[in-house]
């Protein structure tokens, strides 16, 4: 079983395992060359076919073209939107939760489990939970229908997964090391800039990447607290598909979906590793 | 001043909840308002078709996906840790759905599974034309189409699981079988399968978790229809809330399907607990 010659059982493995491959590259395949289709090409044929010409122009008006709800400005402003949603969000919540995950971990205090406890729920709590009150509390505040209103919501949201991957990381380090420098009369934040941070970086790449792809995907609050202009851009994307239902134009279409998908696939491909510890840490809680 | 994120994330958890709670006893509609009506909110929505079809689906799809999603990430996982060729490049292909949006998978999903456009009109095209593979668009069907997308996206995160425990498995245990004369196959099926299962256990759980708050991936494969065939809770939520002007329902609805998580999560945390007990205790 573990040896590496050819028998026939490991051509088997290997066959069955490019099946499976094939499989799940295939939807990612059939966009990307639909990206590359015109409308028309599709419309004659299946949404699964070669390019007889590859069509480059879909991506421009994927970008700036095509008309979203009145507005002609293509993909754009939304990519620009989730940009301006996402980036904020993940430095916020990443440095709130490393300062807390520090404190919890390294500064006891009286009922820290408990809070930290209540924090970790978050994990759980469904969002559902929370939309009426999120949206009472950004209306009342003057946030609603704008992008800061939902980089409030994924910071504060965020500090669930945050602060537990900080703490869980931080609690290896010894206590020894904490002492030792208070005694030489160094602070809180001393100590973390200083001591903690340096030490930080693997973590703190787990939790960026962690939230980025999270806030960049999500998509509930999204429609819920933002209309038109403001969407970010997996709202923006239903929103096309309700708007092209008559008349569809899959070739943009494809073109738009992979512009959409981008970042976060570019991000798994070059942090792949830190990607899956984010994911099985946060599983594993 | 250290503490007020920490305070601020734990006491919006609570006092959301509890809101959320509070709304769903009170007979607000269009905006929130005091009163009390005790169940009556509890009673209409559990009466309405919308949510009897969303909470069978939610089983059907519950069941379905989770099983389906375990058989298939443990097949990944037994077939990679054969220390096969490529193993990385095959593993980064596995996961890759994850790092991608719902609404994106959904969206590709409902091109490539709509009969006009996708599989079918393809096999059409290449010359068998009573082919029929309209699930997308069959009100007893669509809902395997969920499942099926949900089982893309998601089985890479059960095989990932499921490797490392592979992985983790003492070499020792696996040498004591084989002294004691067990071939390959049944060492894997009786010494090192058994060990996974505290594994299995939290992959159905988090795959549980997903499965029951799902909404943009049906937002964007079928929206809920064909008509409400594939409803779920998440959606019911939304519509009630946001679209009827229900807020009182819709909080019902929200506060119902916390409880069908605590019915998953409620039993986990039990069983971790002994475990974590006799972990110490060992």
């Amino acid at each position: 079983m573990r040896d590496r010659s050819f028998a026939p059982s490991r051509i088997l493995i290997y066959l069955v395992v490019t099946l499976f491959a094939a499989a799940y590259l295939a939807p990612l395949v059939v966009v990307v060359l639909n990206s590359l289709r015109t409308n028309e090409e599709i419309a004659q044929g299946s949404m699964i076919g070669w390019p007889q010409h590859l069509a480059w122009g879909n991506y421009a008006l994927a970008w700036s073209g095509f008309c979203v709800a009145e507005t002609c400005a293509g993909i754009r402003p939304y990519v620009l939107n989730s940009a301006l949603i996402t980036i904020p969000a993940t430095i916020f919540s990443t440095l709130l939760g490393a300062v807390a995950g520090y404190a919890v971990s390294l500064w006891r205090f009286r009922g820290d489990n408990w809070i930290y406890g209540i924090v970790t729920l978050g994990l759980f709590l469904p969002q559902q939970m929370r939309l009426l009150p999120w949206t009472i509390v950004l209306r009342d505040i003057g946030l609603i229908n704008t992008l800061w209103g939902l980089v409030l919501i994924h910071t504060i949201q965020g500090l669930s997964f945050t602060v537990l991957f900080c703490r869980n990381y931080y609690i290896a380090i010894p206590h020894e090391l904490i002492r030792a420098a208070r005694i030489d009369g160094a602070g809180f934040f001393r100590i973390f800039w200083r001591i903690i941070l340096p030490l930080s970086s693997p973590i703190l790449i787990v939790t960026v990447i962690w939230q980025f792809t999270h806030i960049w995907n999500e998509f509930l609050y999204g429609v819920t607290f933002t209309t038109g202009q403001q969407q970010p851009v997996t709202a923006a994307l239903i929103a096309l598909s309700a708007a092209v239902a008559d008349i569809p134009q899959h070739g943009v279409q494809s073109a738009a979906v992979i512009i959409a998908a981008l970042p976060t696939l570019l991000i798994y491909l070059f942090g792949g590793r830190y990607f899956v510890r984010g994911l099985t840490a946060g599983a594993v809680k | 001043m250290i503490w007020v994120p920490l305070l601020l994330s734990a006491a919006h958890l609570i006092s959301f909840s509890i809101w959320t709670i509070w709304i769903s006893f009170t007979p607000s509609t269009l905006v929130p308002v005091s009163g009390w009506v005790g169940l009556r909110n509890y009673n209409a929505v559990l009466a309405s078709r919308n949510w009897q079809i969303a909470f069978d689906n939610l089983l059907l799809f519950g069941i379905a996906f989770v099983l389906l999603s375990l058989v298939t990430g443990l097949v990944l996982a037994v077939l990679l840790e054969q220390r096969i060729r490529g193993e990385n490049v095959l593993r980064t292909i596995f996961l890759y759905p994850l790092a991608v949006s719902f609404v994106v998978t959904g969206t590709v999903w409902s091109w490539l599974l709509n009969p006009g456009i996708g599989i079918e009109k393809l096999v059409h095209d290449l010359g068998w034309s009573s082919f029929h593979f309209d699930w997308l668009v069959n009100r007893d069907m669509a809902i395997w189409t969920i499942v099926i997308a949900a089982i893309w996206q998601s089985s890479g995160f059960a095989m990932a699981l499921f490797l490392a425990g592979l992985r983790s498995v003492d070499a020792d245990i696996i040498r004591a079988a084989q002294i004691d004369g067990a071939g390959p196959f049944r060492t894997y099926w009786r010494v090192i399968l058994p060990t996974l299962w505290p594994i299995t256990i939290t992959v159905v759980v988090v795959q549980l978790q997903f499965a029951i708050s799902a909404f943009d991936l049906v937002r964007a494969l079928t929206n809920g229809g064909p008509g409400i065939a594939t409803q779920l809770p998440a959606l019911v939520v939304y519509d009630l809330m946001f679209q009827r002007s229900q807020l009182g329902r819709g909080a019902a609805a929200a506060v119902l399907m916390l409880l069908i998580l605590l019915a998953v999560l409620l039993p986990y945390a039990a069983w971790r607990y002994v475990q974590r007990r006799q972990a110490t205790h060992a």
